[in-house]
């Protein structure tokens, strides 16, 4: 288990719990109320510092290293039963997009998103969840695709941003973007956005318009890193918590706001603390919501789609 | 030595310094020509010696194009709120009245109507003085109203980009800018009117990820720099010196994403010919 460092109680308490554990079965004593009285003050613990976290440790918390990734996300909703499709019939096979065919419960769905990898090499091919141009072309071949067949779309979001790349500039990362938000206004099915980790600017609303726009509770939806805005507003990398603060990216300022359509909520610790609950948890909201969207009529779809986000921002004509 | 100094430094006194009067010369800053003013704004603010495009604003780009200088502008008195109550090392609030007070603008973004060679137009322009042409809510709101105005008059539509992407202060607000323009402008090409998009020095970041790639026309002023990442980040990621004339509009028509790149003194007439050629009757 890696803590992050404002989980250093909850680390202590673990390593004690674990320690108890083994001298237990090590020596026959019996530490069971102990470790039940240890557990009580864990779960407390617990839920202190998991009810008060701040905008920076909920940035932590969408990025940490354990947590679930899309692919596994995808595995679970479909029962590890679904067909991923690869390429852009133009350039490439993004890697760091994937997406693929499935069934929900008896719901055909197009699942597609950002795939940040599980390990070192992976990573590196994954090109840690930043997609390059070939990757929205992709998710958008895949899009209209479903269309096609009249079958929703989900997508989860998880990426600290389009590639800044030389290939990618080269290829167009700015028209890739902008055509998927105009096409995804267009596309007369369902679409549940689901932002499972990190929600990075263009490069996360590239496929991030939806009639549903859900966000796991630990992760954050920004125009910027808060990184990169310390870097640019404060000129210091030093100021990432100011940012993180006055970015107002979490789940609840982005409830708030009116730009987002609800938040599902997440075991206790983050979702890397109980990986089956939380992929329960976004498979049932994924059923809350599919049957309604499906039984809408398409042109009403859209018009509610393209009329949801027209609103969004506030401004004053005096 | 055949030269020696006899006195040391600048010896000349500020006031007695002969500075070119301001307001009556431009000195091109890429070529160095010295030009009357008259000239330079007659020659559309475009350097007569080397062609280098000045960087110019809504007001010069409207007199540039509306027939005689006329035009109305719409929704001149939306403004900014700070509804996040955004500081950093000053707060939003200040910004956006000091950018006010200097520009005389109320944002980044202005809307003239009016009519190019007879063809009515409209036009979004953005002032890269507000606050580096940052896409907030206004400038959103802004195009999403002169989109509504097009339909509802049947008129063309230009937007203008000149911006250095999405403005940080207003966040996520700022980010679904991106979405409202892209999902209004789906409106615009259901109704069959033509959208012309001309990106100018600099197009960058958010707003060349949204309404700024998606013309039916996207054409560019010559060498300006359109991309997604700002150079500066590119060349972080690569680790290595950035090729000559990357991201320039040259660069990006090679690659296949501009229609073509045009002169400013050519801009009016190639809009003019456009509009006709696209109102031509319809095929049955």
């Amino acid at each position: 288990m890696v803590y992050l460092d404002f989980e250093s109680d909850i680390e202590q308490l673990e390593t004690e719990l674990q320690k108890l554990r083994e001298v237990g079965e090590k020596t026959g004593i019996d530490t069971n109320a102990a470790i039940v009285d240890l557990e009580k003050q864990l779960l407390e613990k617990k839920k202190e510092i998991y009810s008060h976290l701040s905008a920076w440790q909920k940035v932590q918390v969408s990025r940490h290293p354990e947590r679930p990734y899309t692919i596994a996300y995808m595995d679970y909703v479909t029962g590890n039963n679904w067909i991923e499709l690869h390429g852009d019939r133009n350039v490439a096979d993004d890697k760091a997009m994937v997406g693929g065919l499935g069934q929900i419960e008896g719901h055909s769905v197009m699942m597609i998103g950002q795939q940040k990898g599980i390990n070192t090499k992976m990573r590196q091919i994954r090109r840690f969840g930043m997609a390059n141009p070939e990757g929205y072309r992709k998710a958008l071949r895949l899009m209209r695709m479903a269309e096609k067949f009249n079958i929703p779309i989900i997508t989860f979001i998880d990426t600290p941003g389009a590639y800044p790349g030389l290939e990618a500039e080269e290829r167009g990362q700015g028209e890739a973007i902008a055509r998927n938000l105009f096409e995804m206004f267009r596309i007369k099915v369902p679409i549940i956005c689901i932002i499972i980790g990190e929600g990075a600017s263009g490069g996360a609303l590239g496929i991030g318009i939806g009639d549903k726009v859900l966000m796991l509770e630990n992760t954050w939806y920004s125009v910027i890193s808060p990184e990169s805005c310390s870097s640019i507003l404060w000129r210091s990398w030093d100021h990432k918590e100011k940012a993180a603060e006055a970015l107002k990216l979490t789940a609840d300022d982005m409830l708030k706001n009116k730009l987002i359509d609800g938040i599902i909520k997440e075991p206790l610790g983050g979702a890397h603390r109980d990986m089956n609950q939380a992929f329960e948890f976004v498979k049932k909201e994924i059923l809350k919501h599919l049957p309604a969207l499906k039984k809408e009529k398409k042109d009403k779809l859209i018009q509610k789609r393209i009329e949801k986000f027209a609103q969004m921002g506030v401004y004053t004509e005096k | 030595m055949w030269f020696k100094r006899t006195k040391e430094g600048i010896t000349t006194s500020t006031s007695e310094k002969k500075e070119t009067p301001e307001g009556l010369w431009y000195k091109c800053p890429d070529c160095k020509e010295i030009t009357p003013a008259e000239d330079h704004e007659k020659n559309n603010w475009v350097c007569n010696a080397c062609g280098y495009h000045e960087r110019i604003g809504s007001a010069e780009y409207f007199h540039i194009l509306f027939d005689e200088g006329k035009y109305k502008l719409l929704d001149e008195k939306l403004k900014a709120i700070d509804a996040l109550q955004f500081t950093d090392t000053k707060p939003y609030a200040g910004r956006l009245k000091d950018a006010q007070q200097n520009t005389g603008l109320n944002d980044a973004m202005q809307t003239g109507t009016g009519r190019i060679e007879g063809l009515p137009l409209v036009v979004c322009c953005m002032d890269f003085s507000f606050i580096g042409g940052s896409m907030g809510v206004v400038v959103g709101e802004k195009i999403s109203r002169a989109i509504d105005h097009c339909i509802k008059n049947k008129k063309a539509l230009l937007i203008i980009s000149k911006s250095g992407g999405a403005r940080m202060m207003e966040s996520a607000f700022s980010l679904m800018q991106m979405a409202k323009t892209s999902a209004k402008l789906t409106l615009l090409a259901e109704a069959g009117l033509p959208y012309f998009s001309l990106c100018t020095d600099p197009t960058t970041g958010g707003v060349t990820a949204s309404y700024a790639m998606l013309g039916d026309i996207n054409m560019a002023e010559p060498n300006a720099l359109i991309g997604f990442a700002g150079p500066r980040v590119v060349k972080e990621t690569i680790g290595t010196d950035l090729p000559a004339g990357f991201q320039r509009s040259e660069f990006l028509l090679e690659k296949g994403f501009l229609d073509f790149i045009v002169h400013r003194k050519e801009l009016k007439s190639r809009l003019a010919k456009l509009i006709t050629i696209f109102n031509n009757e319809k095929v049955k």
